[in-house]
């Protein structure tokens, strides 16, 4: 009996081990997104306060930088932008990519393995090798400065994963199925749509999540192709437009940005576990 | 979609000839194939692969905004090379990812095995961890700017409050040589979970009874981390690494945001600083030339992954 007591002493230290352990990286996660809500909650003069204590708000919570936000600027246009950009860019990401990756994943035809490099190859190429390129290209379709530009450029991105992704889910299918279909007088198409896309369900739901946040996220071409205030995404126009002069209006900013997370966070709250599978299989996969 | 399909069937039916054969055609394996990858191959050669032909034609052209510029040669290189701020961004570069991945991996590594034993709130903490890879950078990056705010930092009020530096503190980002201190935290900060997560699925892969048989040969927990944990973790790690080490190169939100590349260039990146010359300075020749330089790291990534995914 002893033994057991031991082994539970032991179960203990070693439990109170890990937290004391994990408690500092979740502190280092998540105080910058704990500063910002409590900063776009805090009056001006507490803010500049250097007497005060800046990880409390001492003096009441007030809502004016929001006010701020939502009537004196742009704000909501540039979140209707976002949202527009999102769904379009990925709803059109995830049809090319569903075919390609299909046809990657299971047919067979002379320079597939090629073609699948070169998708990896793509897949690895930073958006800021190609920002100056692109600049121009989006000019000469005319689409330059509306949010057109975007939703034609983060394809560019998101294709390469998606299929990536998607060519792994693919993969995981039994091949039986499909020829199961195709013996029964299926034709190709109809197996694809039918039988194969309903088992790939959680491949599609992680390429829906990730060109979501990555196309939401998207910073240095939103950036650079886009310059009128009206036409701007919510992460740059919180980023580029809030900011004046030498003086910072840190409350709204703050503001801005906790509110231009919100689609994300909800998103990631109720799929948090496709996330970390997708993040697994976008990168070891393949 | 089945609409046209029952077209087709009906159509088929009086004259069997050329629908028949289309549909014939189309079903072939090869055909299909092609079919089926063509949108995206469009996509990449319009898109990705012409704009890479352009972007080295701007690097050997006096291309500016707004004027078609003519072929001259290596004359955007040479003019590189003699920038100071160019020698600069390059030692800024080699700095930043070399410290930031090496923080990032060994960070990584420690809170992958933190998080690989069961707690309690297991699914709470991971889902903490990872917020700052899916929060946009440029966004949390605003809060890291206000967190190291000359006058307000919340950084030196702790720090001073604990009687670790003495007041006022440092200016982190308007000191030379602090801005590139904060820039690889931010960066560490934003991609250690995308570290985690990955070596943690590695770390959930390994048997346990390696473990077993590591103790039951007298192994203390160093001993199976050194001799079962590292051996297995090395082809995941190597891809992270890998992956890491490119896009932190390529890094834009973190120093757009944080210092534009100051104080006196001692954080521009390639990516900064083609922003600052090609669109801001309107140089695009220049300004293709330098962030042409990602390409070799790009293809040196590329050259082992293909090397590792092969063995495979």
């Amino acid at each position: 009996m002893i033994v057991g007591v031991r082994s539970r002493g032991a179960r203990l230290r070693s439990a109170a081990f890990g937290y004391a352990n994990i408690i500092p990286f979740v502190f280092f996660a998540l105080f910058p997104f704990y500063y910002m809500v409590i900063t776009s909650l805090k009056n001006d003069a507490e803010l500049y306060n250097l007497k005060a204590v800046p990880f409390l708000i001492e003096t009441g919570v007030i809502t004016d930088h929001y006010w701020y936000l939502f009537f004196k600027t742009e704000f909501w246009t540039w979140m209707k932008n976002s949202l527009i950009i999102s769904v379009v860019a990925t709803s059109v990401s995830l049809v090319i990519s569903t075919l390609a990756g299909y046809s990657l994943a299971r047919l067979r035809f002379p320079g597939v393995n090629s073609f699948g490099t070169a998708v990896f190859i793509t897949y690895l190429v930073p958006p800021t090798l190609l920002f100056l390129p692109l600049s121009q290209v989006v000019v000469w379709l005319g689409i330059s400065d509306t949010i057109w530009a975007l939703i034609v450029t983060y394809p560019t991105f998101l294709v390469p994963f998606s299929t990536w992704l998607l060519m792994g889910y693919f993969r995981t299918i039994p091949r039986e199925v499909e020829e199961c279909a195709l013996v029964d007088g299926a034709t190709r198409m109809q197996t694809l749509l039918r039988i194969v896309l309903p088992m790939a369900v959680p491949g599609i739901v992680c390429v829906v999540l990730f060109g979501f946040t990555l196309t939401w996220n998207e910073f240095i071409y939103a950036l650079t192709f886009v310059s009128q205030t009206a036409n701007k995404t919510a992460v740059v126009g919180v980023t580029a437009d809030l900011i004046r002069g030498d003086i910072y209006y840190w409350g709204s900013l703050m503001a801005g940005a906790v509110v231009a997370s919100v689609p994300i966070v909800i998103v990631y709250v109720l799929f948090l576990d496709y996330y970390v599978s997708g993040l697994t299989a976008g990168a070891v996969k393949g | 979609m089945a609409v046209g399909q029952r077209v087709l069937e009906v159509a088929a039916f009086p004259r069997a000839g050329r629908l028949a054969r289309v549909r014939e055609w189309w079903e072939q394996e090869h055909v299909f194939g092609y079919g089926l990858i063509l949108p995206a191959l469009l996509l990449i050669v319009c898109l990705v692969a012409y704009p890479f032909g352009m972007a080295i034609y701007f690097s050997l052209s006096d291309y500016w905004v707004g004027s078609p510029g003519q072929f001259v040669g290596l004359d955007n290189f040479r003019e590189i090379f003699k920038n100071d701020v160019f020698h600069r961004t390059v030692y800024n570069s080699f700095v930043f990812t070399s410290i930031a991945v090496l923080f990032k991996t060994l960070l990584g590594v420690w809170l992958a095995l933190l998080l690989f034993r069961t707690f309690k709130f297991k699914r709470l903490i991971r889902g903490a961890v990872l917020l700052p890879w899916v929060i946009p950078t440029a966004l949390s990056t605003l809060a890291w700017w206000w967190m190291f705010d000359s006058l307000f930092s919340v950084v030196n009020w702790t720090a001073i409050r604990l009687g670790i530096i003495s007041p006022p503190g440092p200016n982190w980002l308007g000191m030379t040589s602090y801005a590139m201190t904060a820039v690889i935290a931010v960066n560490v900060w934003r991609g250690l979970p995308f570290f985690a997560i990955i070596v943690l699925a590695g770390l959930v892969s390994i048997p346990r009874e390696y473990y077993e048989a590591a103790e039951v040969d007298g192994a203390g927990s160093w001993g199976r981390f050194r001799h079962v944990t590292l051996p297995l973790l090395k082809p995941v790690l190597a891809v992270v690494i890998l992956f890491s080490t490119i896009f932190t190169f390529a890094d834009f939100n973190i120093v757009q945001v944080l210092t534009r590349g100051g104080p006196v260039n001692t954080t521009h990146l390639f990516a900064t600083l083609a922003y600052q010359t090609g669109l801001v300075g309107g140089n695009l020749g220049q300004g293709a030339a330098i962030s042409l330089f990602l390409f070799p790291m790009l293809a040196a990534v590329v050259f082992f992954q293909l090397r590792y995914i092969r063995r495979e």
